[in-house]
């Protein structure tokens, strides 16, 4: 059965036809190309494929895109403010040197920024790892990760996003 | 995934309308056990009815000295409410630590507790607090709501509409998580309330139960020593790759001591 969906992706609308089991994931990958964010397990543990709908982070793998109608939703994509310039986490995580092979990386990193405006911005290194559950890094790469989450929690409070 | 009918429900009334005369059709609430059941093709709904958009469903309610917590309240928001941290903060923190944060953003108290899975958190708090379940047909006490191993009192399209918490006057909730899947390999809530003391267990056995030898120890003085000889039988508990029937028959009392402890903080 197809069924239409409309709802805003890094702030531009976009609609599509979905079948009722279509998943989030597969709309932004399949429908809108975004390839940005990934499938890893695809039974929500892995957290490869975290996006914020309506500013909170969710595993888009177990989510309808019906569930989206209407939602806000942000990817690894729209998280830079231009195409010169980086959203300081991804700086951070550039200058911490936290990824490996890169594939948890845009999960990494969604779930990072919605953790640090969770907590003010303000994140011990305890906190951070447990944040981090939903996450993995089969580089098993998680010491740069958490030192980069560290540094980019100041870092986005100073650039007030 | 099979494909199905998807509808949005608009209200709780909207919902059991929706889900009228179809014995096929399913209500999902944060979907976080739903959808990965369904992509297993471990269930086959011919409709799923989305309580997302139910208002009704949603939000915490302070009640008659308690809480009433509406059916689609996800995790997160319990347990970062101001209004259950300071009411029963051991049920805020139950919340803080199912799952992880993405699930915790989805998954909602209705959802979990209809579900009764055997490792699920919630169902030990609703247990030994001696919640009340309001559904859209009827009330239910908490001690007739669970079955066994997913199965509760909830009969052909009756939902959850909310729950009800009293105030405990002393509450904690310990759980030993599975190192990988994090559910609980055994969780003990311990609730002293006007209507005296419970210990509700879950993730040992196929569903929620209750420790009556240490209720009645814990009536009597409630303090960890009281029920560190209390020995808790193995009949019925799971053993699988996780864990023996034995071990976690320790783990009970290892975690019931230290929610004692907890509460008594």
């Amino acid at each position: 059965m197809s069924i239409s969906v409309s709802m805003t992706v890094n702030g531009k609308a976009v609609s599509g036809k979905v079948e009722a089991r279509t998943l989030l994931v597969q709309f932004l990958r399949e429908n809108l190309s975004m390839t940005g964010t990934h499938v890893g397990c695809d039974t929500s543990q892995c957290g490869a494929c975290v996006v914020h709908v309506d500013g909170q982070s969710v595993k888009s793998c177990t989510m309808l895109a019906v569930q989206a109608e209407g939602a806000k939703v942000m990817t690894i994509e729209g998280l830079a403010p231009s195409a010169d310039k980086l959203h300081p986490m991804q700086e951070a995580f550039r200058d911490n040197h936290a990824l490996q092979c890169g594939f948890c990386t845009p999960g990494m990193v969604m779930s990072a920024v919605d953790m640090v405006k969770r907590h003010n911005y303000q994140l011990d290194e305890a906190t951070v790892r447990r944040e981090l559950e939903g996450n993995l890094c089969r580089c098993t790469g998680y010491h740069n990760i958490v030192k980069a989450i560290l540094a980019a929690a100041p870092a986005m409070k100073a650039a007030g996003v | 995934m099979y494909d199905f009918a998807y509808h949005r429900a608009k209200s709780a009334a909207d919902a059991t309308a929706l889900l009228k005369g179809k014995s096929e059709g399913r209500a999902m609430a944060g979907g976080m056990t739903l959808i990965p059941t369904l992509k297993q093709r471990l269930a086959r709904p011919s409709d799923v009815v989305d309580l997302a958009g139910a208002k009704d469903l949603a939000g915490i309610k302070a009640e008659g000295g308690g809480l009433t917590i509406g059916a689609m309240t996800r995790h997160g928001a319990v347990a970062t409410s101001t209004e259950v941290k300071s009411t029963i903060p051991a049920l805020a923190s139950l919340a803080g630590h199912i799952g992880d944060p993405q699930v915790r953003n989805r998954g909602t108290i209705g959802g979990s507790v209809a579900n009764n899975d055997p490792a699920a958190d919630y169902p030990a708090a609703v247990l030994a607090l001696g919640a009340t379940i309001n559904t859209t047909t009827r009330k239910i006490a908490a001690d007739q709501f669970f079955k066994g191993l997913f199965e509760t009192a909830l009969g052909e399209g009756e939902l959850i509409t909310s729950i009800s918490f009293p105030k405990p006057e002393k509450a904690a909730y310990v759980k030993f998580p599975n190192p990988a899947s994090r559910y609980a390999m055994v969780g003990v809530f311990v609730a002293k309330t006007a209507g005296g003391v419970r210990v509700a267990v879950t993730g040992a056995g196929p569903g929620v139960f209750r420790v009556k030898a240490m209720e009645d120890a814990l009536a009597k003085n409630f303090s960890s020593a009281a029920i560190k000889d209390i020995k808790v039988p193995t009949d019925g508990l799971n053993s699988d790759i996780h864990g023996s029937a034995e071990y976690r028959a320790h783990l009970v009392g290892v975690m019931a001591r230290r929610a004692v402890d907890a509460a008594s903080k």
